[in-house]
């Protein structure tokens, strides 16, 4: 009975430490955190959606390549780039761009990647994100060919 | 291996405060050429800290959770080598169902990795961070059902490429990437 009592102990406070480690290791994720949150800050300010559309040129394809790059460089919740994408089609900026400014804005995360790189090593960062901007290209053509065929 | 541990950790801690020092001299470069929009852009971040708070608090309490309850042994079933396509698939899903900005969940993964989780895999969940079933009606809104059935579709199909790419290069191309 007394076995049962102190293993119950024991458990709550494994439990527990488990949650203090995990409160810990986030203490000394902070300054990451805290520079990140602060670029967001700065990039929210200075790369507003009109910056953004006038960047695009008409051609499809260069289009595609610089709405993944923007895409890359802008952060935050992904409603905000289905709002500019919205916007920029309104502009008449392709399908193609937008798409790949979207995928790319969720995907990809340069303002994030040194966190990323803290976290999860500098190779497997860059190698990610690198990975995930080709495919964002890749991910807005076909989509757009495809709703094109079917429409 | 303690020592070394230990030294990872203050090599992180370091880097994290260079890089605060960087950010912070480039806000010092900025506030001479345009107070107001340093001013716009520390309002911008307190709002973003003061909305992260609570999930922060939601992935600690997670990550402490996954240590207590997920043992390397349960993490390498679900979603190590041993995990096959199940593994894809709690990833996939994982990625979809997890809330709140990316970079929170970096702890966690790394904390699996340690325990056994596959890198291609840690790819897999990133990537379908980018598909959040409550924003699906917003972006129907804008862009139309087919459309967004065809992204949908895409993008699984692209993080599953990104995984296994990443796990092909890990394994056999380079140095391993964790």
């Amino acid at each position: 009975m007394k076995e049962g009592k102190n293993n119950n102990k024991d458990k709550q406070r494994n439990i527990f430490t488990s949650i203090y480690r995990a409160f810990k290791s986030f203490g000394t994720a902070f300054s990451v955190f805290l520079g990140i949150i602060l670029l967001l800050g700065l990039l929210r300010t200075y790369v507003t959606p009109q910056f953004i559309s006038t960047i695009f040129k008409g051609e499809i394809f260069l289009d595609t390549i610089l709405g993944s790059i923007f895409g890359s460089i802008s952060a935050g919740n992904p409603v905000t780039s289905y709002i500019i994408g919205g916007e920029l089609l309104k502009q008449g900026i392709s399908l193609f761009a937008v798409t790949a400014f979207m995928v790319a804005w969720v995907t990809v995360g340069i303002v994030q990647l040194p966190a990323e790189a803290a976290f999860l090593g500098k190779r497997f960062a860059i190698f990610r994100n690198l990975l995930s901007f080709i495919l964002s290209i890749i991910v807005a053509i076909g989509t757009v060919v495809m709703l094109q065929m079917i429409q | 291996m303690k020592n070394k541990n230990r030294e990872k950790k203050k090599t992180r801690k370091s880097y994290g405060i260079i890089f605060l020092a960087f950010v912070v001299v480039v806000y010092f470069i900025l506030f001479t050429l345009n107070r107001e929009n340093v001013y716009r852009s520390l309002r911008v971040s307190g709002n973003i800290l003061v909305n992260l708070i609570p999930v922060l608090l939601l992935v600690i309490l997670f990550i402490g959770i996954a240590n207590y309850f997920f043992k390397p042994k349960a993490v390498s079933k679900y979603l190590g080598k041993e995990s096959g396509i199940k593994g894809w698939f709690v990833a996939a899903l994982a990625g979809i169902l997890s809330h709140g900005p990316i970079y929170v969940w970096y702890p966690l993964l790394k904390e699996f990795r340690q325990k056994g989780m596959r890198t291609g895999l840690i790819g897999v969940f990133l990537y379908n961070r980018a598909i959040k079933i409550p924003l699906l009606p917003l972006l129907i809104y804008y862009f139309g059902t087919a459309f967004t059935i065809l992204l949908l579709m895409w993008m699984i199909i692209a993080s599953l490429a990104e995984g296994k790419i990443i796990e092909i290069i890990d394994s056999k191309f380079i140095e391993k990437f964790l």
